[in-house]
């Protein structure tokens, strides 16, 4: 008896024309007539993905590289929390004194579901869609670091924010074994009466601090 | 192989199941409405994509190309996701699919799994199986919840729900979760299903996944969602199991660009989903420590190698030509990316919400993907139910040319000799499409369409579906003599009863 990969294979091959054309080439030709990239400078594309970031009622913190640590201390402040779970590759000196920074790959689930939230990089960003992409385990930490938490605070470097979707595409390409999660706002459903409620199971609170 | 598809080839025909739905007010105000609100926000979000007529067209153009060589592709994405530590299997239909699923479950002693919607699970009625095993599936997304929890069917393939008011899930909810109280506001059913989940997501180690898509290039896989139960599933299990239809590969992973662009617009109305999930195999220091990728046939062999339609419409030429130029064929039924649009703008599938169509693939996709799942012999009663009038068309984000595929279907049908047809109520349906809809210049194009493979002398013979009853007693000028609409208006409500 063949086993079934070889049946599948053969009906397909049953099904196409016997004639075909070579596979690169008939690629190639796909018609892409779709934008590819943006067409704003920088500091509209940067007013786009803030804008995009205010629908989805994400908080947005600006800051200049040397000042990081005490921009974060502001948000936590106004937060009012005192302890947040940290990824591996957040540089120590964004870290602000006073509060409690944990890194920690053995927690178990309860122990990340106790926490008071999470502080995380990103590996690029997408203004028309608002998206944040995050890499796992890299600057983005292990990916139940950003899922079980209810708070999530995000770095942006402002270099990393590019204009369009197929931009941001090529960038994620470039680390495409790694886990990706994008980020487009806080988790929600509309399946109830379509009414849309924000919050359903990944961190209701999303603050994002741009980098310029 | 016996290709299974839900509890379709068990459903009685879509003129009598829709016939009792037809009298639920209830049912329909909750479609209507759920309808009409997506659709709003799905005009709004297209209406500002300057591009999206190209998205569309790349779209359509990328999986003709992919079908047209997807034994290759299949097997780029088996070799790459196995190089990344994911086990990949081949299923030729439902039964086998549910048994590999059961077997890695049984084998590592888990008892429950959780999982995240995947309309294809429904397809080879892995719950029943699973059951059957004694293994309990929590369905996580809130809908397929209410469904599950409620014994229910779902009606749409985006918002299973959708048939489902506060009220019913209010009290379906403290009935099955045990509550004393519960608000009936949807934030407060939210929270509900929210707590009712969580322990779930921390404790049980197994999940099932279905795939948006498939990238053969790396052996990723990518799952689209906006509540957050996908990325629990698969995030934080120890083994999660992937089910994919064989027609979810795409080539390369910037392929994604076009896609990632057009479903969650079609789909939810939204600009991009809340969360994307995109994973390649398994990794060491993170997520699930165990991958498997179950690939399933189930009958879509069987649509691919419907070649009628196209040796039809295709002339003989090159393939990049016949990308080009458009062609319609049976099998680009396959190209679906299940983003509801068209139920939404269905004026039939509004009516009768999802149910009638007795299959877990509803509306206008389900009517052309259900019979030819099944090898055109069950459901044969689908490819009717259809005014023809073209707005899912328009709708599609891959531009499936659903009217023209119906058509097709139903002369097939009408071929095999096999056509329960009721014409009576496929007269009703035109009748409330063509009086009320706006679309009246779409409906002629497709009767004009619809009417080339059975006009002979000017005269039409032998028509399929609505026309076909009285054709018996009357010769009927071909139309082009008389615009549909002429026609329509001179004979009132149709020459129907
Ligand atoms: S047929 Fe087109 S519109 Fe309908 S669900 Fe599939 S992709 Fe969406």
């Amino acid at each position: 008896m063949m086993d079934s990969k070889t049946v599948v294979l053969q009906k397909i091959r049953n099904a196409l024309p016997a004639q075909r054309e070579r596979r690169e080439p008939e690629y190639a030709a796909i018609q892409r007539k779709y934008l590819q990239a943006g067409e704003h400078d920088s500091a509209h594309r940067l007013a786009l993905f803030e804008q995009r970031l205010r629908d989805y009622d994400a908080g947005l913190h600006r800051c200049g590289s040397s000042t990081i640590a005490e921009t974060i201390a502001g948000v936590l402040r106004e937060r009012q929390k005192k302890s947040l779970l940290v990824a591996a590759e957040i540089p120590v000196k964004w870290l602000p004194q006073n509060l409690t920074f944990v890194h920690n790959d053995a927690l178990t689930y309860a122990e990340i579901d106790h926490s008071e939230g999470v502080l995380t990089g990103c590996a690029t960003a997408i203004a028309s869609t608002g998206t944040i992409v995050l890499r796992h385990s890299n600057e983005a930490g292990g990916r139940a670091l950003t899922l079980i938490p209810d708070y999530h605070l995000c770095i942006v470097h402002a270099e990393k924010v590019v204009e369009t979707v197929p931009e941001g595409l090529r960038q994620m390409a470039s680390f495409a074994a790694a886990a990706i999660t994008m980020i487009s706002g806080p988790s929600a459903t509309s399946d109830i009466e379509m009414t849309r409620i924000k919050g359903v199971h990944g961190p209701r609170t999303l603050d994002v601090i741009l980098v310029i | 192989m016996t290709v299974r598809v839900g509890e379709a080839a068990q459903a009685p025909d879509f003129p009598s199941a829709s016939h009792e739905l037809l009298q639920n007010a209830q049912l329909r105000r909750n479609v209507r409405r759920a309808t009409e609100v997506i659709r709003a926000k799905r005009n709004r979000v297209v209406a500002e994509t300057p591009d999206w007529e190209e998205l569309r067209e790349a779209a359509r153009q990328i999986k003709d190309h992919t079908l047209r060589h997807l034994d290759f592709y299949l097997e780029q994405f088996e070799e790459n996701c196995s190089r990344a530590g994911g086990q990949v299997h081949w299923a030729q239909d439902a039964d086998e699919a549910n048994r590999i699923i059961v077997e890695i479950l049984q084998e590592r002693g888990h008892k429950e799994v959780i999982k995240v919607k995947t309309m294809t699970s429904d397809e080879i009625g892995l719950n029943a199986a699973l059951e059957g095993e004694a293994i309990t599936p929590y369905e996580t997304d809130l809908a397929d919840l209410i469904v599950q929890l409620g014994n229910d069917r779902p009606s749409h393939i985006v918002v299973p729900a959708l048939h489902r008011n506060r009220n019913e899930i209010r009290q379906l909810f403290m009935e099955k979760m045990g509550l004393k109280e519960l608000g009936d506001r949807p934030e407060d059913l939210t929270a509900a299903a929210r707590a009712y989940l969580r322990d779930k997501f921390l404790r049980v180690e197994a999940a099932i996944s279905g795939a948006n898509f498939a990238v053969a290039e790396t052996g990723s896989v990518c799952v689209v969602e906006s509540e957050g139960n996908g990325r629990m599933c698969l995030s934080l299990p120890k083994l999660l199991i992937t089910l994919v239809g064989i027609e979810k590969i795409i080539p390369h992973f910037t392929d994604l660009e076009v896609f990632l662009q057009l479903l969650p617009r079609s789909a939810t109305g939204e600009r991009m989903n809340p969360y994307n999930s995109i994973w390649t195999g398994f990794s060491a220091s993170d997520g699930p420590q165990e991958f498997h990728v179950v690939l399933l046939d189930n009958g879509r062999t069987n649509v691919l190698a419907d070649a009628d339609a196209e040796s039809a419409g295709r002339a003989a030429g090159t393939a990049a030509a016949v990308m080009s130029a458009g062609v319609t064929s049976a099998k680009d039924t396959l190209d679906c990316i299940r983003c509801g649009a068209c139920l939404n703008v269905c004026p039939v599938y509004r009516q009768t919400g999802g149910h009638a169509y007795g299959s877990v693939y509803a509306g206008p996709i389900g009517a052309i993907l259900t019979p030819q799942l099944q090898s055109m012999q069950h459901s044969q009663s689908l490819p009717y139910a259809s005014s023809l009038c073209g707005a899912c068309y328009e709708v599609c984000p891959v531009k499936i040319n659903i009217p023209e595929i119906l058509i097709h279907l139903r002369s097939k049908i009408v071929e095999q000799g096999a056509a329960p047809l009721s014409e009576r109520w496929e007269m009703n349906a035109a009748a409330f499409t063509l009086a009320r809809s706006n679309r009246l210049a779409v409906a002629q194009k497709f009767a004009r369409v619809a009417q080339w493979p059975f006009e002979r002398d000017g005269f039409l013979h032998n028509l399929p579906g609505p026309f076909r009853a009285w054709l018996q007693s009357r010769d009927l000028p071909a139309l082009p003599k008389e615009s549909f609409r002429e026609w329509w208006a001179k004979t009132k409500r149709g020459p129907g009863k």
